[in-house]
C-alpha cells in the first residue's frame, strides 16, 4: 500500500462516516480539481453511486468553461447538482467587478453569504433535470447538516488548522480558538440543532498527491488547467476577476506533476494566483471564520 | 454496473519508475513551553535548505534593523506569514524531505490549555519528539506528554535534551535527566529511542553532529528521524473490521447489498467464513467490491472495503466483522478502562455519556473510579468521586447493552475508544478488561450458539432446492384474537396439502413446556421471546415454514426475535382494521373474518417473496 492509497483509503473511509451520520448531506463541488477528485472518490466510497446533492455556489463570475465542464460532468456521470447564488447581491451589483465593493466584501457576498443561505435552504436551490436537460427551481429546502468541502490543509493556513469534522455555529461561524479534540478515526457527528458539521475528506493531501491521483485514476478535469499552445494556465481555479493564469507550458497531468516535483512551481504556492488571499492578510482566515469555504 | 463514460478503465502506469510516491511520515514535536521546540524546528529547515530562497538573511536582516539577537524560532513565525507566497508552513505543520522520505512535523502547542489540540496533533503522528531544556529540567508537563504520547499510541519517541549551550554542555547534567526520565517512562512501559543533547540555537546535533560534546557518541535529529521505521499495518492480527454501513442502491437496477467498512487488523478473502460480533450472526464473503478497479481476491489492513456475502443475514452499522477460526472479540456491557479525561466539565458518577468504539455507540455510565493517576507524577490522586479535565484515570464503565471488545494487550487498536459528552468528545481510552453481569450473558449465548452451531451434511440451500421453499418464520399478530389462530390454522393446512413442510407453533405448547421454569410471566416477556426465537430458530434450520400467532406484537418484540433470526426469515402479518402498535408488518388483513380469502392473500405473498419457489 503506497501512501496515494493510504489517501485514498482515509478519504473514503471519511465519506462514508459522513454519510452514516447526517441524513441531510451535500457536497461541495467547485469544479476544480480538488472537487473532482472528491467526487471521484465519493462514486469509490459507494461503489459507483453518488447519494448525495453536489452542491455549487454560482458566483455569476466563473471562467465559462468551468460552467460548461459542471453541467457536463453532471450529465456524464449522472450526478444530482444544485446550484444557488446571491441573487440580491448581483441584482444590486454589489460586487468587486462592478466596482461598488472590494474583493474581500465581493467573496463575503458572492460566496459565503450564497453559501450559507443556500446551505440553510433560505436561499433558492436550482436543480438540475437531467430528463429536460436545464435547471429548475428545488423544493426541497431543508437544510444540510453535513457539508462535505474539499479543502486541504496545504493550501494556506487557516486550512492547516482545520479538523476532518469541523463543527460550524448557528451563524454559520468556524471557532477557530476552540476546536473540538479528535483522535483515532473518532470524528465529531453529534451536534447541536441549528449547527452544522464541515467534512473534509481532503485534508492530508497535497496539491501533488491531487495531480498524482488524477492521472493514476485517469480522472477528466476541466482544460483550463492545461496549457493550449499560449504558454499560460491555471493552477487553481476561481472567478475570473481575481484568478489569475501562470506562466507554464505544462500541456498534460504528466507535466503538471514534473512542474511541482522538481520543475518551476516546486516552491510556489498553489494560491499565489488568488488576489482574495492576498487583500484578507495572506490567508483566508478572516473570510473562512464566516463560513468561507 | 455504470461504467464511466469518460472513464472507462483505470490506467495502467507502465512507467512505475517515473511514478514514485514518496514515503511520507508524520512527526509531532511535544515539549513544555519555553522549552525550544520552535527553535529546534526552525534549526532543522535551516539546515536541510527546507527553507525558500533568501528567507534565512532576510529575517536575520530584520533582526539586525530591530536590534534585536536572531533566533531561529523567528524563521517560524516569519514563515507563518508568508503562506500565500511561501511554500508548506504553518502554525502546526511544517514539511521537510530527506533524502529517505518528507517529513511533517506536527508542532503541538505546549501549553496545558491546548492539551486538546496537542492530542489531536499527535494522534497523527507515528513518532513523537519529545523536548525537555537542560536548563529547567523535567517539568510537570514533560511527564504528563509523555504519558499522554504512550496512551496515544505512539511508540517511537526520541527525547531531545535542548539548551545544552546553556548549562555548558555538561555531560552530569544531560545524564540526570536521562536517568529521571527514563525511569518515568518505564513506569508506563515506554522505552525511548534515545536522548539527544541538542541545542536548538547554536545548532548542536540537529542535522549535524556536534564536536562540542565529545562524550556523546548517539546521532543527531535528523539521522534519527530517517531511522524511525513506518508503522507496521496490522495484517497479521485477528480480522476486525467495524460495519460502516450496509449499501443497497437501487439506481441502475443494482441489486447487491454491500457491508461498507475499514479493515482494522487482519486480512480476508473471497469464501472466506465470517461471524459478527456481537449479534453472533455468520455468513461467508461472496464478492469483494471495488469501483473501477480490477477485481481482488483478498484485501487487508487499511483498506476501505465492502463486500457481499453468500447468505444474506440482518446486520447493522456498529457490529465488527470477524473471521471464523480467529480469536473473537469478548462480549460485556461492564468493561474496565483506562481513560484521559479533555472536557471542560468533569466526569462523574449517575450521568449519561455516549460510548463510541469502531463504528458503534452506546449510552454508558462512570460505574467506579479504581484510581485516579496524576500524570505527571503517577501517584495516585486523592479519592476523588470524579475526573477532572486532563486526569488520567483507571475505571469500570457500565453500558447500555453488551458489545464485543478487544482488550489493549490483545489488539490495542480496537481496544480504543473515546466519550462524547453534550455533543464534544471529551475523552478517550483503552478497554483493559471486560468483566462480566447479567446482560452480556444473553448476548453471549446467541454468539456462541451461533459461532458452536453443529451443522449437518444438508446445507440450508439443499433443503431449500429440494422443498421448493426458503423456510421462514410467519408471525401472525394483530388485537382478533380469535381469527389470528384460525387463519394460522387454516394456513398450515392448505400448505401441508400443496406438500410444503410446515408447522403451527401454539404459543402454549411453549408456555407450559419449554417455559414451565419461567415464573412472574409478565416480567419476563424478553426470555419468552428469547425461547420462542431460539425453538424456531430450530425449526427453520430444519427446512420448515413456522407459523405463529401472538397478540399485538410491538417493533420491541421483533427487535429481540432479530437478535436471534434473520431479519428476512421473518414476516409479519397483521390482522385486523386498526393496528394498535408500532410495528413495521409485512401484510395487513383488514377483513379478520374472512378465513379462507386471507389464506390465499398469504400464499401469494409467500410466493411473491420466494418464499415458496
Amino acid at each position: 500500500m503506497d501512501y496515494l492509497d493510504q489517501l485514498e483509503n482515509k478519504s473514503i473511509h471519511i465519506l462514508r462516516e459522513a454519510y452514516a451520520n447526517f441524513k441531510n448531506m451535500c457536497m461541495l463541488w467547485s469544479i476544480g480539481k480538488d472537487s473532482t477528485v472528491l467526487l471521484y472518490l465519493a462514486r469509490k466510497a459507494f461503489l459507483g453511486h453518488v447519494p448525495f446533492p453536489l452542491v455549487h455556489i454560482d458566483t455569476a463570475y466563473k471562467i465559462p468553461e468551468m460552467i460548461e465542464y459542471r453541467d457536463k460532468i453532471a450529465t456524464d456521470w449522472d450526478v444530482n447538482i444544485i446550484y444557488g447564488q446571491n441573487e440580491k447581491a448581483l441584482k444590486s451589483k454589489q460586487s468587486f467587478p462592478d466596482g461598488n465593493v472590494d474583493r474581500i466584501t465581493c467573496c463575503k457576498l458572492l460566496k459565503t453569504t450564497a453559501l450559507n443561505d443556500t446551505l440553510s435552504g433560505n436561499g433558492k436551490r436550482y436543480i438540475f433535470n437531467h430528463d429536460k436537460k436545464a435547471y429548475e427551481l428545488d423544493k426541497n429546502n431543508e437544510p444540510y447538516t453535513g457539508v462535505i468541502v474539499g479543502v486541504r490543509s496545504d493550501e494556506e493556513g487557516s486550512r492547516s488548522k482545520e479538523r476532518y469534522f469541523s463543527p460550524r455555529n448557528q451563524e454559520h461561524e468556524w471557532e477557530l480558538g476552540d476546536q473540538p479534540p479528535e483522535f483515532w478515526n473518532q470524528f465529531k457527528t453529534d451536534f447541536a440543532p441549528g449547527t452544522h458539521l464541515r467534512i473534509h475528506p481532503l485534508l492530508d493531501w497535497t496539491e501533488l498527491n491531487i495531480w498524482e491521483y488524477i492521472k493514476r485514476e485517469n480522472i477528466p478535469v476541466v482544460s483550463l488547467y492545461f496549457d493550449n499552445g499560449e504558454g499560460k494556465r491555471y493552477r487553481s481555479l476561481g472567478c475570473y476577476p481575481c484568478t489569475y493564469s501562470v506562466d507554464s507550458n505544462a500541456k498534460d497531468v504528466d507535466d503538471i506533476i514534473f512542474e511541482l516535483k522538481s520543475g518551476k512551481f516546486a516552491n510556489i504556492a498553489e494560491r499565489s494566483g488568488r488576489a482574495q488571499d492576498k487583500d484578507d492578510g495572506g490567508g483566508l482566515e478572516t473570510l473562512r471564520k464566516d463560513g468561507y469555504m | 454496473m455504470r461504467v464511466d463514460v469518460l472513464n472507462p478503465e483505470k490506467q495502467k502506469i507502465d512507467n512505475a519508475q517515473d511514478f514514485d510516491i514518496r514515503q511520507r511520515m508524520d512527526i509531532v514535536i511535544i515539549g513544555h513551553v519555553d522549552h525550544g521546540k520552535s527553535t529546534i524546528v526552525g534549526r532543522l529547515l535551516a539546515d536541510t535548505n527546507s527553507l525558500p530562497n533568501g528567507k534565512l538573511k532576510q529575517v536575520k536582516q530584520l533582526c539586525e534593523r530591530n536590534s534585536k539577537p536572531f533566533e531561529y524560532a523567528f524563521l517560524i513565525d516569519a514563515l507563518k506569514d508568508e503562506q500565500s507566497q511561501g511554500i508548506t508552513i504553518d502554525a502546526a505543520r511544517v514539511f521537510f524531505k530527506t533524502q529517505c522520505r518528507d517529513y511533517i512535523i506536527i508542532d503541538a502547542p505546549g501549553h496545558i490549555e491546548f492539551l486538546k489540540n496537542m492530542v489531536t496533533g499527535a494522534s497523527r503522528a507515528e513518532a513523537a519528539l519529545l523536548v525537555i531544556a537542560a536548563d529547567e529540567g523535567i517539568q510537570e508537563n514533560s511527564k504528563r506528554h509523555g504519558y499522554l504520547t504512550s496512551m496515544l499510541g505512539i511508540k517511537q519517541i526520541a527525547v531531545l535534551v535542548n539548551k545544552m549551550d546553556r548549562i555548558g554542555y555538561n555531560q552530569d547534567i544531560f545524564n540526570k535527566i536521562v536517568n529521571d526520565y527514563s525511569e518515568f517512562l518505564k513506569n508506563i512501559d515506554v522505552n525511548p529511542h534515545c536522548f539527544i543533547p541538542v541545542s536548538g540555537l547554536i545548532g548542536d546535533n540537529i542535522a549535524e553532529i556536534s564536536n562540542k560534546m565529545s562524550w556523546y557518541t548517539g546521532d543527531n535529529i535528523l539521522n534519527t528521524l530517517d531511522q524511525f521505521k513506518k508503522e507496521e499495518i496490522p495484517i497479521n492480527k485477528p480480522f476486525r473490521m467495524p460495519i460502516q454501513d450496509i449499501y443497497k442502491f437501487t439506481k441502475y437496477n443494482d441489486n447487491r447489498r454491500i457491508i461498507a467498512g475499514t479493515i482494522e487488523t487482519g486480512s480476508i478473502n473471497i469464501g472466506d467464513e465470517v461471524i459478527f460480533c456481537p449479534s453472533g450472526k455468520k455468513s461467508k464473503v461472496k464478492t469483494i467490491e471495488v469501483f473501477n478497479s480490477p477485481e481482488v481476491p483478498k484485501v487487508s489492513a487499511g483498506q476501505a472495503t465492502g463486500f457481499t456475502l453468500e447468505e444474506q443475514i440482518y446486520i447493522t452499522r456498529g457490529e465488527v466483522m470477524t473471521k471464523i477460526g480467529e480469536a473473537q472479540p469478548s462480549l460485556s456491557s461492564r468493561i474496565k478502562v483506562n481513560l484521559f479525561w479533555l472536557g471542560k466539565k468533569p466526569m462523574v458518577k449517575n450521568k449519561e455519556y455516549l460510548f463510541k468504539i469502531g463504528t458503534s455507540r452506546v449510552k454508558a455510565r462512570l460505574e467506579e473510579i479504581t484510581r485516579i493517576i496524576d500524570a505527571s507524577s503517577l501517584n495516585a490522586a486523592s479519592d476523588k468521586n470524579f475526573i477532572d479535565r486532563h486526569d488520567v484515570s483507571e475505571c469500570i464503565l457500565k453500558l447500555n447493552k453488551p458489545f464485543g471488545f478487544d482488550l489493549k494487550e490483545h489488539i490495542t487498536i480496537t481496544s480504543r475508544f473515546v466519550i462524547v459528552d453534550d455533543y464534544e468528545i471529551c475523552g478517550g481510552g483503552l478497554v483493559r478488561e471486560t468483566l462480566q453481569d447479567k446482560e452480556s450473558w444473553m448476548q453471549n449465548k446467541v454468539f456462541i450458539r451461533n459461532y458452536k452451531w453443529e451443522k449437518g451434511n444438508i446445507s440450508a440451500k439443499d433443503r431449500a432446492d429440494k422443498y421448493k421453499q426458503d423456510p421462514a418464520l410467519l408471525l401472525i399478530t394483530g388485537n382478533d384474537n380469535l381469527n389470528r389462530k384460525k387463519l394460522a390454522k387454516k394456513l398450515e393446512e392448505n400448505m401441508f396439502h400443496a406438500n410444503k413442510p410446515v408447522y403451527f407453533l401454539g404459543m402454549s405448547n411453549l408456555l407450559y413446556g419449554l417455559d414451565a421454569d419461567i415464573k412472574d410471566g409478565d416480567k419476563n416477556r424478553g426470555e419468552h421471546i428469547r425461547r420462542l426465537a431460539e425453538t424456531v430458530n430450530i425449526l427453520i434450520d430444519a427446512g420448515i415454514l413456522t407459523i405463529v400467532t401472538a397478540s399485538e406484537l410491538t417493533e420491541d418484540d421483533i427487535k429481540l426475535i432479530k437478535t436471534s433470526l434473520a431479519a428476512e426469515k421473518i414476516k409479519t402479518i397483521w390482522v385486523g382494521k386498526d393496528v394498535t402498535t408500532d410495528i413495521n408488518f409485512d401484510l395487513k388483513l383488514e377483513q379478520a373474518h374472512n378465513i379462507e380469502q386471507n389464506s390465499t392473500k398469504v400464499y401469494n405473498y409467500l410466493k411473491s417473496e420466494n418464499i415458496f419457489h
